[in-house]
């Protein structure tokens, strides 16, 4: 099954039978009328036609989104943002239509349905097209738009240029969204970026603020020279949970003088060396 | 007790504004689209703006537990402007119909001329096919016969007078208003239009049925807490506490809520805080922490804040 053919079934299933067959009518016309118009109405009526309920979806519709699109995962979805995707998606037949039509969409979106078109972003046909809306995007101030395209979406670590990439992260933390959400965090870690997250902690110190122990995930494997002073640092003076996160950046880091550093710590090593510590627990608690 | 400004141009004010009317105890406001003082030379500027109505002000407002709506039209003033005026009109479907939209406006005549009637007739229309509620903007001069006339043309287009709100009213014009089945609201700019003293004798006078007030401030010497102010001024004038509710809360909130697009729920009974319902994150606020959870704490402040 297609994405939009799960999109359509998952919606089915859930919304009452009028609001279904209003989404099926309104998608019909979207593909036959020609008339970009009669999208723009119905992605509007979306909110007083289908609702704002969450998307319900089992562990086994999970595994079948991830199926019919690697890395994809609507869930915390909402029934609207499933449904305006759902309409937008009825153009996937004409990828030039859709692409034009998704950009003026964009251009006079409210705030809910920018997060839902941005959600989307991995399902739209011909991907590299959307790379200049993707980082437009991301130049929002609004958090609920930032990490509609940041968080849960396979599209920047797939598309995104290293900059594109590495200023993503950096907001990310700048905005105070979690970093493990973010599709691919480990994969495009790079040696740029790890240099630009050592400068934001040093930031952070000066003004006297909190740093994210997520930070330290980047830095970890191109950690070297003067970044293992920063990760000496948080070891002796940070909290219990930047100590362990810090912990595992030791161990991610190809530097021998990294686990020297880590081994100081002997339960943290333990810990470490054993898998009792990740970034996921890190994250959590 | 909780108030409305069912009229008020938040793009032009600042975050001082939000901070104090949420204080003073106003949960929801409407920002209907009009003219920047400087005229739109291009459709598109027009369509930003419209944009920024229904996205970032609205987030904004969120960041200080105010509920934004809007009221999406072509303006008065521009409508003389004809090569802009139809792009505009062309533009309004992608918005009307959109979330939080509760009516079409503010619409209606400035200089009275054919082009702005034409403007309006055409807004009628759409508001009509598109069953939504009409903020009328009545002209500062020649008021009295502007306002009437504005009252015709919408029933001779067929639009209920129930479901149209004119604004901008004074005592001249006020029993024509409500005699004719319309709702009539007052703006309450400081020094000009109706001050807050007038307003306590009009509700003494004619009560608080179809009678809504709102501050219509914007970028000139306007009140962002007129609302609440008046409100206090008629309770110490020794009008009830009900009548006082309706005419700075629950009469708003029946006109605009005609079509469902503002519910008291939205304000009474919030989402949980999610990435969805965008009543959180702090980049209006630039490290403050939000002050959307103290909102509880008004009583005291709005002494401070807004009768001093």
């Amino acid at each position: 099954m297609t994405p939009h053919e799960l999109l359509q079934r998952w919606l089915e299933r859930q919304l009452p039978p009028a609001a279904s067959e209003w989404l099926e009518k309104s998608a019909t016309q979207i593909q036959a009328s020609g008339k970009d118009a009669d999208l723009y109405l119905a992605v509007s009526l979306v909110s007083r036609k289908v609702g704002k309920a969450d998307l319900a979806l089992s562990e086994a519709d999970l595994r079948e989104a991830a199926s019919a699109r690697p890395q994809w995962n609507p869930r915390d979805w909402s029934a609207d943002q499933a449904a305006r995707v759902f309409l937008v998606l009825a153009l996937e037949s004409d990828p030039e239509r859709l692409a034009r039509a998704l950009e003026r969409l964009c251009n006079s979106a409210d705030v809910s349905e920018l997060i839902a078109f941005y959600r989307g972003l991995p399902l739209y046909p011909d991907a590299p097209r959307y790379l200049g809306r993707a980082t437009e995007g991301l130049r929002t101030n609004i958090k609920g738009v930032f990490e509609a395209i940041a968080l849960r979406n396979p599209y920047p670590g797939e598309q995104f240029p290293q900059p594109a990439w590495n200023q993503m992260v950096l907001k990310a933390l700048f905005v105070g969204s979690a970093l493990w959400p973010v599709v691919a965090l480990d994969h495009r870690a790079n040696a740029e970026l790890a240099h630009m997250l050592c400068d934001y902690a040093h930031e952070r110190w000066s003004a006297g603020r909190p740093v994210s122990p997520e930070l330290w995930r980047c830095v970890g494997p191109y950690a070297r020279g003067a970044m293992l002073e920063d990760l000496e640092r948080v070891l002796r003076t940070g909290t219990e949970l930047e100590r362990r996160a810090v912990a595992l950046a030791l161990r991610a880091s190809p530097d021998p003088a990294a686990s020297a550093l880590l081994q100081r710590d002997a339960a943290l090593a333990k810990a470490v060396a054993r898998g009792e510590l990740t970034w996921e627990r890190v994250a959590a608690t | 007790m909780r108030y409305i400004d069912p009229h008020i141009h938040m793009s032009a004010r600042t975050t001082d504004d939000y901070e104090r009317m949420a204080a003073a105890g106003i949960v929801a406001l409407i920002e209907p689209a009009f003219w920047l003082g400087q005229p739109r030379t291009n459709a598109g500027s027009y369509m930003d703006y419209l944009s920024s109505l229904v996205g970032w002000e609205r987030f904004r407002a969120a960041q200080f537990g105010i509920r934004h709506y809007c009221a999406i039209g072509l303006n008065a003033k521009e409508a003389n402007n004809e090569a802009l005026a139809e792009e505009v009109l062309e533009l309004l479907p992608r918005y009307l119909l959109k979330e939080g939209v509760v009516a079409l406006g503010e619409i209606g005549f400035d200089d009275q001329t054919a082009a702005e009637e034409k403007y309006y007739r055409a807004q009628l229309d759409m508001a009509k096919e598109l069953d939504m509620v009409v903020m009328v903007h009545t002209p500062h001069r020649d008021k009295k016969t502007g306002t009437i006339r504005s009252m015709e043309i919408a029933v001779e287009q067929g639009v209920a007078p129930g479901r149209v709100i004119i604004d901008h009213n004074n005592e001249e014009t006020v029993e024509d208003v409500l005699q004719r089945g319309f709702w009539a609201a007052f703006t309450l700019y400081p020094h000009t239009k109706m001050g807050n003293e007038r307003m306590v004798e009009i509700a003494r006078r004619y009560g608080s049925e179809r009678i809504i007030i709102d501050s219509s401030s914007d970028w000139g010497v306007s009140d962002a807490l007129a609302v609440p102010k008046t409100a206090r001024l008629m309770l110490d004038s020794g009008i009830s506490a009900e009548a006082v509710e309706k005419i700075a809360y629950r009469n708003a909130l029946a006109a605009y809520g005609q079509t469902g697009q503002m519910a008291e729920k939205d304000w009474l009974e919030p989402a949980d805080i999610d990435q969805r319902t965008l009543f959180e994150g702090n980049s209006v606020l630039r490290g403050q922490q939000p002050r959307v959870d103290e909102l509880q704490q008004i009583p005291e402040r709005i002494k401070d804040l807004v009768f001093k």
